[in-house]
């Protein structure tokens, strides 16, 4: 499928992205700056308080950024980003789904929220694709962490969003369930062309979804590339190695 | 409000509508206090009424008819700052504010479910009223209509200045959702005219619609007249309050939005 089939190259981009929390402290997000093309997948990584989450925050408008600016599918963040979030969406193991409601409910919920046509039968195809069906009438608190990540993946698809942020989409999963919703992830990106941003701790995982990657220290971009071209150029077998590298600052040591 | 925003506020109250479907003690919660308040101020009523012997100024309902009333009150706010705790407490509020719905839109569903939790909380009373007491607030006539929709009002501006506290200090100001109106209660003059307070006190009551609205029920009760300077006043402080309010709440949203407090609310 295109890369322009949602109207715009690209599906998201970011000009000198400053955070800072509170006068005098380091700014938790410094100066980022770039695009997401749509069909690819963008790679966040980086440290604990590296700043993924201020950036993911930023990119959802639940953060208001001290200057800089985002443009998400055509749409500047500060001044209409409601046209934005229709055609977004995001999954996060730390927000949860109401535990109480079951799984149609919850689906239901943001089908309605995200202006969904046809919402059953939407429903219906994303229950059967991410294999929900046998849980689908049971409360979302009741189920299993492999099965609350497909729930939250149904959810984050429920819109067919042009635009998708993940914040750690596999964390706490065994490595098969974790495979199922890379492959799900992929084959979602491939069939329609959204343009996904990826922020994770699983390398492998970076590895084989990502097109390009950051690589975030301090709020900062330190280095980036192709998966490919960081493990080449930092002399490495695989990226959790370069990501050693610069979180500890070995970077000059490992291209020595 | 166009269909669009129609069907996200839909979507909102759903999500409240399904919570109540699959929890049947919170629909009794809704019901309990209501209707305890009934039977305690029913039997005070009952017994003040046997020992003046006066039953046209007493038992004529004004403490009964003042404790439904407030109830409304009581049941308005809490119903719309205990619903947008649900999304706290369920963790579930960055997910809200990421999608499409607007913070009018959002406020609208919470208002909505305010008005469906007061009713479910309030009509059981009113009948247990009817029943035990045989007291009949619709005996007032249509004017009932306006008293209760001046207190749904003041219980929304009053909400939406807790949820602005929630929003800048956290679940730590859950609290209040419980209990900020009854602290408003002296002050409403729910079950004595105003000019029982003292003069320097009388200002503070004339501010808060509430105060109007019972001193409008007093006069239909006893008097069995429409008090229409009192209800104009309720009416229009309660325009006051709730632009204030609904300000006070956008500019707390964009703070939360500044400090990154959505991300983190809940904890």
């Amino acid at each position: 499928m295109s890369a322009h089939i949602w109207g715009v190259t690209h599906a998201l981009t970011v000009e000198n992205l400053v955070k800072r929390y509170a006068p005098g402290r380091p700014p938790a997000v410094d100066g980022l700056s770039f695009t997401l093309t749509a069909g690819t997948t963008l790679g966040l990584l980086g440290g604990n308080g590296a700043g993924k989450t201020t950036t993911i925050a930023m990119l959802l408008g639940l953060l208001l950024p001290t200057s800089g600016r985002v443009v998400a599918l055509g749409h500047d963040m500060a001044t209409d980003r409601f046209a934005a979030l229709a055609r977004m969406n995001f999954s996060s193991p730390y927000i949860s789904l109401p535990h109480k409601l079951s799984v149609r409910e919850n689906l239901r919920v943001y089908g309605h929220l995200y202006g969904v046509r046809g919402l059953e039968a939407r429903i219906a195809r994303l229950a059967e694709e991410l294999q929900l069906t046998d849980f689908i009438e049971r409360p979302a608190g009741d189920l299993s962490a492999g099965q609350k990540t497909r729930v939250a993946l149904a959810k984050a698809l429920i819109n067919t969003p042009a635009l998708l942020l993940l914040d750690e989409p596999t964390a706490s999963l065994d490595p098969d369930t974790g495979d199922w919703v890379r492959t799900r992830l992929e084959r979602y990106r491939d069939e329609t062309g959204c343009a996904i941003l990826l922020a994770s701790h699983n390398m492998a995982e970076v590895e084989r979804l990502c097109g390009h990657v950051l690589m975030l220290k301090q709020g900062r971009v330190v280095d980036q590339g192709s998966p490919d071209d960081l493990i080449a150029r930092y002399g490495r077998d695989d990226l959790e190695q370069v990501f050693l590298d610069i979180a500890r600052g070995t970077r000059a040591e490992a291209l020595a | 409000m166009n269909a669009a925003a129609l069907r996200r506020v839909w979507g909102l109250v759903y999500r409240h509508l399904a919570l109540f479907r699959r929890s049947p003690p919170r629909i009794i919660e809704l019901m309990y206090w209501p209707a305890l308040q009934m039977v305690v101020w029913g039997f005070v009523t009952a017994y003040l009424a046997g020992l003046q012997n006066d039953v046209t100024s007493i038992a004529a309902g004004v403490l009964i008819g003042g404790v439904l009333l407030w109830e409304a009150a009581l049941r308005s706010q809490m119903g719309f700052s205990i619903s947008f705790l649900e999304e706290i407490w369920s963790r579930n509020l960055g997910h809200i504010f990421v999608s499409p719905i607007r913070p009018a839109e959002m406020v609208a569903a919470l208002m909505t479910m305010s008005l469906l939790r007061a009713m479910v909380g309030v009509i059981p009373a009113m009948g247990l009223a009817w029943v035990l007491y045989a007291f009949n607030i619709f005996s007032m006539g249509p004017v009932l209509v306006a008293f209760f929709a001046a207190l749904i009002l003041m219980g929304w501006a009053v909400a939406l200045g807790v949820t602005s506290l929630i929003l800048r200090y956290g679940a730590g100001a859950e609290a209040l959702a419980w209990s900020v109106l009854f602290g408003i209660t002296p002050f409403a003059c729910v079950f004595y005219p105003v000019a029982v307070l003292p003069v320097w006190l009388q200002p503070v009551a004339l501010i808060l619609p509430a105060a109007h609205v019972f001193e409008g029920m007093r006069a239909a009760l006893t008097q069995g007249v429409i008090a229409w300077d009192h209800l104009a006043a309720a009416y229009a402080l309660n325009l006051v309050w709730i632009t204030g309010m609904a300000a006070l709440f956008m500019g707390q949203l964009r703070g939360a939005r500044v400090r990154g407090a959505l991300l983190n609310i809940g904890e």
